[in-house]
């Protein structure tokens, strides 16, 4: 099993397409439960409005700090999921099954695993006491 | 196996097992280590070590068990080396397994065989990988060229296409893009993809415009063996032999496709007699063992369309009324404004001119097809028929105007000025 980040982009819509869109919600429900059951469900959220990001950047000395999402884009990040699956086809599989496809775009990322992680880590001289591996792993 | 072998029966052997056995030992392998990269390299290495070992000790009674065997043990020792591939430990003790369980092993089972090669199929051709690097992977893992030779056949330099590979197979491993065959209810549509990466690795060599035409025909050849391989591994699939039926009938005219000084000769005016009459009944044979299979599809139907061509004697006895009737058919599974234009130009012909608009002028508000040559210089055609010069003439302008390939104009200018004499 790998772990998998499912990120949810949607268009923000009215209130009267978000009311249609909300009709999905009892299916949803469904199989986040299927998920969970299976324990394959590490994490679900859903994020605020686009209208509330905020993002930093740090250049030198210099921080800047901006309203708004890292790009501006029509469909922005709405939520995300990380779940476990057996390979990518199975992480494709389900996110097929999210009614957020149907109207919006689910992009399929692994994740990274603790191990090649640390590997990074070490690699890059990080001096990794046995605390630090079980907060990591 | 005892003695030095005479080198040029060395080399002989060697480069049969390349062709014969490398895409066999290398599928089972990638899923014996569970990586594509490994086992490809592992591969590599096996090659180099018969270079110097058989000579030496003699060619082995099987090659294809020897080299097997050759790339597991070399697989096992780049796993060792490296410590960066995932799973490490678990798919070295499996191969471990495997080294320990049979010193010499007898070939795998030939169903094991076809579902490893299947499972390589389906790796290659996955829609998470970009277009170009499933057609290059293809044709490298399943077809066996080299890097240089798809380079060379794609017009794209070799480093490029390299690193179009790599980038491929590390998103495979990283990904996890599994080596496995479809779950059902996903198989058609993923079937589907793999017969159309076969597809645009023929019309790359068919269609070529530029390159050179030897390493053109080299794709065209390429694809029809993957198309066999296909319909080895899928003989219930209808569409695999009507894929394999379209690229032989299409194939079979290759050498008529061009004149002495290189130009494109169209279909109507080709000398018949250099169409390749082995290659013809072997995809006709083709066809009609795809519809057996009673599972109407796109290929099937086009491959029966180029088969009512071939058939006719002389391009004016063609039966164009069937191949209407196909067009139809077609444009029923799969309604696109450029099958509609090829129906019209057939019903132009089997019915006159005026039915031919009549379907053909729709098409030209189609903003899909403003800009498309072949549906300017139909309606020219279809107008000229029908009498309409001056309607005519302006089609053919507007084609020629369309138009970037410097013998389809002299062919349209040609019939522009025929039209005021």
């Amino acid at each position: 099993m790998s772990q998998y980040m499912l990120l949810v982009y949607e268009e923000e819509v009215d209130e009267a397409e978000q009311a249609e869109r909300e009709k999905a919600l009892p299916a949803m429900l469904e199989l986040h439960r299927d998920l969970s059951e299976a324990g394959r469900l590490l994490t679900v959220r859903a994020l605020r409005s686009v209208q509330t990001a905020t993002t930093v950047r740090v250049r030198g000395d210099e921080t800047e700090i901006t309203d708004g999402p890292f790009a501006v884009t029509k469909e922005v990040l709405a939520g995300y999921y990380l779940v476990e699956c057996a390979d990518l086809d199975d992480a494709l599989a389900l996110a097929r099954r999210l009614p957020m496809a149907r109207w919006g775009t689910v992009e399929v990322r692994p994740v990274a695993s603790a191990e090649d992680w640390l590997n990074f880590a070490r690699r890059a001289g990080a001096g990794l006491t046995d605390e630090d591996l079980s907060t990591l792993t | 196996m005892s003695g030095a072998e005479p080198a040029d029966a060395v080399s002989d052997a060697i480069a049969r097992a390349f062709r014969e056995e490398r895409a066999i030992v290398l599928a089972t392998l990638i899923r014996q280590a569970g990586d594509f990269q490994l086992a490809e390299d592992a591969v590599q290495d096996a090659f180099e070590a018969a270079v110097t070992a058989w000579p030496r000790d003699g060619i082995p009674a099987n090659p294809g068990a020897w080299i097997t065997t050759a790339a597991r043990r070399r697989a096992i020792d780049r796993l060792r080396r490296n410590q960066s591939v995932a799973q490490r430990a678990e798919r070295l003790a499996e191969l471990t397994r495997l080294e320990d369980q049979h010193e010499e092993p007898p070939m795998e089972e030939e169903s094991t065989i076809v579902d490893d090669r299947l499972r390589l199929i389906f790796t290659c051709c996955h829609p998470a990988l970009e277009m170009p690097a499933r057609v290059a992977l293809t044709l490298r893992a399943l077809g066996g060229m080299t890097t240089g030779e798809i380079a060379r056949a794609f017009l794209v330099a070799e480093p490029t296409m390299g690193k179009r590979i790599v980038r491929a197979k590390r998103k495979i491993a990283d990904a996890g893009i599994p080596y496995r065959v479809p779950a059902d209810e996903e198989l058609p549509d993923r079937i589907r993809g793999v017969l159309r990466v076969v597809y645009l690795i023929f019309n790359e060599g068919y269609a070529a415009a530029e390159g050179d035409r030897l390493v053109r025909a080299e794709l065209c050849d390429e694809a029809i063996r993957l198309g066999e391989l296909l319909c080895r591994l899928m003989p219930d699939d209808a569409e695999a032999w009507g894929l394999l039926a379209l690229m032989l009938l299409h194939d079979a005219r290759r050498a008529a496709r061009v004149d002495a000084s290189g130009r494109y000769v169209a279909l109507d005016v080709q000398d018949r007699s250099l169409w390749d009459q082995e290659r013809i009944r072997y995809g006709l044979a083709t066809l009609e063992r795809a519809m057996r299979l009673r599972a109407p599809g796109e290929y099937q139907l086009q491959a029966a369309i180029t088969a009512v061509e071939i058939q006719a004697p002389t391009a004016e006895q063609t039966d164009w009324a069937q191949i209407a009737e196909l067009y139809g058919a077609l444009a029923t599974l799969n309604p696109s404004p450029v099958v509609e234009l090829n129906r019209s130009v057939a019903v132009g012909f089997a019915e006159g001119p005026a039915a031919g608009l009549a379907l053909l002028e729709p098409l030209l508000s189609e903003p899909a097809l403003e800009r498309y040559q072949p549906l300017h210089a139909a309606h020219a055609e279809l107008l000229r028929r029908a009498g309409d010069a001056e309607g005519a003439a302006r089609a053919y302008e507007r084609a020629i105007e369309l138009t970037a390939n410097a013998v389809e104009r002299a062919e349209l200018e040609r019939r522009l000025t025929a039209l005021s004499k």
